[in-house]
């Protein structure tokens, strides 16, 4: 399948978790991280449509919520996010110092 | 203030059961996402980039001290310590779970409060002046008519299924604090020539990706048919707006297709069959409403309080304040002052649980325990004795809400963009923050006066930006983001749209190309009393173009 597949930029698969709605990315081993740096890279087309569609797996088991692919580039920084939208849901926190509140948690907590 | 009545109090119980159950069958898998996305958006509960958002509905903006400390305890309790306050003077929570969304609206509920038609293809929450009731220039109060129209437009089930969402914003006064031009439906009380007050009826005014200011749609309603001439605006719309299309599903789409006097003559035609049916408002009813915002027991007081005067002539910092922040009350030696949200370096709209409990707090010491939310995002006391002003002002200051810049530059209006809203295509908060620490000094902001601008993240516009007297629009140009600029808009009675003045800047240009728009502004303006806006219709576009378009390398745009 890989052999014939098309070349594309790299691809990951990112959802929302159902729970509490958290950015998270399908690894290797078919789970879901929160951490981007976790997320399993496909460099071809039909492995990246695989991933995408073995995600409908957790999406029954109300894991996750509305996966898709997002398109990767390797930079000196290493694989980041070509949007700048996906760059900040991997932050899971707007780009801007909490003036108010906490990004961490419940200030309770 | 309106309180719930045993038949308010039971449908807003009843469906937070509701909703308790259906998160219930979502998490047991009873429920997909696709069946369980429309229940959660009825309850106001969106997802964001990176966590739910719920959107808790303030009716026209009025809230109790014991509803600010419940937002508070909710903040606290159920998110990360704070609230953001958005343009339809509602709350949003950015941070709440799922499971525990039943909670808050239980919490919620216990202060009458709720999160029903926050979204959703339904009649939004109905907006108001921030002053109803105590505005000097006020014909009558806004308040009761927003609250016929939410008891009249909860659940209605005609128009539980719209083609698209509908947003209607009330004022009492000719001043027009509450956008009427820009809104669904708008409404005007206005006196006639016979003296008879009533209303004026705008339509199809809206912002989005096509910005329209609504037209006369009626020019005099007697009061006892408000809702009945609302409900054939809303039953012409609901059988011919479009359903084919979102973008040209709103009711501004329908009124320019059909054009403004023909949909009025098809409102009459429908509004004639209903008029005198069971819509007719009889006048015990009104009065009814009207009972619940009568006048809270004012103390006679002398309009010329020498100490609020003192305070002023001994604190420079303070008279600043009182100059730009508050207006005049209706009552004598009583005054309004507006809070602003929008400190430098602040993110526009945002509250702490504090600061909400403290507002709270300052409400009952010194505004007969209650508050405002403004559709500029700032929150106000609508009740203050001028002889209290400065007490409250020293409370503010030590945690930031002593901010003097209502209405100045740096009282932006900000949506949450591309930080939080997956709709967004570019970030609106830190440009709001950049250009609040650009222009944070106090002088400068009373020397260029009157200048409203407004920032929204993308072309659906919850920031405004079409009637900012500068607004930034933010684009995605491949990956990055730019942000566009227009010139001239506004939002009141000489409601005008913002015409684009070039091509779009980068990040890192936009903050030195609104400086220069403000220079351009003071070297052609023919005094200080000749506002930014007024300067703008006098000499047009050309000069500030040339300003930011001209031969400096530091001000030219970044990319077409």
């Amino acid at each position: 399948m890989g052999a014939q597949s098309q070349a594309i930029a790299a691809q990951m698969v990112t959802a929302n978790r159902l729970l509490d709605g958290a950015t998270v990315y399908l690894t290797a081993g078919n789970g879901w991280s929160e951490r981007f740096v976790d997320g399993a890279l496909w460099n071809d087309k039909d492995s990246a449509d695989s991933a995408l569609k073995a995600s409908d797996a957790a999406v029954a088991a109300r894991i996750v919520v509305g996966p898709y692919l997002i398109e990767v580039a390797t930079t000196g920084e290493g694989p980041l996010p070509t949007s700048a939208k996906e760059r900040i849901r991997a932050d899971h926190k707007p780009t801007f110092a909490p003036e108010v509140g906490s990004w961490t948690g419940r200030i309770s907590d | 203030m309106y309180r719930y009545d045993e038949f308010d109090a039971t449908i807003v119980q009843e469906r937070v059961q509701q909703f308790r159950g259906q998160v219930a069958r979502r998490l047991a898998g009873e429920l997909t996402e696709e069946q369980f996305r429309p229940l959660r958006l009825k309850n106001g509960l969106y997802l964001q980039l990176h966590a739910y958002m719920l959107r808790v509905a303030v009716p026209y903006g009025v809230l109790s001290s014991k509803q600010m400390r419940k937002l508070a305890f909710i903040a606290r309790r159920y998110d990360r310590g704070f609230g953001h306050f958005t343009t339809r003077q509602n709350i949003q929570y950015n941070w709440p779970q799922l499971s525990e969304a039943a909670d808050i609206l239980e919490h919620l509920a216990e202060v009458e409060m709720h999160a029903i038609q926050t979204s959703g293809n339904c009649i939004r929450n109905v907006t108001a002046d921030q002053f109803a009731g105590v505005a000097a220039d006020e014909i009558e109060d806004p308040r009761i008519w927003g609250e016929i129209i939410r008891q009249w437009s909860t659940f209605h089930p005609e128009f539980s299924y719209l083609p698209r969402k509908f947003k209607i914003a009330v004022t009492g006064a000719p001043d027009d604090r509450a956008a009427v031009r820009v809104h669904d439906i708008g409404i005007r009380i206005v006196k006639n020539d016979a003296g008879e007050i009533g209303f004026e009826v705008l339509v199809g005014g809206g912002l989005g990706r096509t910005p329209i200011i609504g037209v006369v749609c009626r020019k005099f309603l007697p009061k006892q048919h408000l809702l009945s001439y609302l409900e054939a605006i809303l039953r012409v719309y609901n059988l011919l707006g479009r359903r084919d299309n979102i973008y040209k599903a709103r009711i501004k789409i329908l009124v320019q297709a059909t054009g403004g006097e023909k949909f009025a003559a098809m409102v009459e035609e429908e509004w004639e069959k209903i008029k005198d049916g069971p819509l007719y408002l009889p006048q015990a009813e009104i009065e009814r409403i009207h009972s619940y915002f009568a006048p809270p027991a004012y103390e006679t007081l002398p309009d010329n309080e020498p100490a609020f005067e003192t305070a002023k002539l001994e604190h420079p910092d303070f008279a600043r304040w009182a100059r730009a922040n508050t207006v005049r009350h209706r009552v004598p030696g009583y005054i309004i002052a507006t809070v602003s949200l929008k400190p430098e370096s602040g993110a526009p709209g945002d509250a702490s649980a504090d600061q909400m409990d403290l507002m709270a707090d300052l409400a009952d010491a010194f505004s007969l325990n209650e508050v405002r939310v403004t559709h500029h995002q700032n929150i106000v006391f609508p009740n203050l004795r001028k002889r209290d002003l400065y007490a409250l002002w020293q409370r503010l200051k030590p945690v930031k809400l002593a901010t003097p810049n209502l209405g100045f530059i740096s009282d932006i209006i900000a949506c949450p963009g591309l930080d939080y809203c997956s709709l967004a295509n570019a970030r609106s908060i830190p440009v709001a923050q950049r250009l609040s620490r650009h222009f944070s000094d106090p002088r400068k902001l009373e020397e260029v006066g009157e200048l409203r601008l407004n920032i929204s993240g993308c072309i659906n516009a919850c920031g405004h930006h079409h009637v900012g007297h500068i607004g930034i629009l933010g684009v995605d140009k491949q990956g990055q983001e730019f942000y566009q600029v227009t010139l001239g808009g506004s939002s009141k009675d000489d409601a005008s749209l913002g015409k684009i003045v070039g091509a779009a800047f980068s990040e890192d240009d936009i903050v030195p190309a609104i400086d220069t728009i403000v220079e351009t502004y003071l070297a052609n303006r023919t005094g200080r009393d000749e506002r930014f806006l007024d300067t703008y219709r006098r000499i047009g576009i050309d000069p500030f173009k040339e300003a930011l378009y001209g031969p400096v390398p530091a001000r030219r745009p970044a990319a077409e």
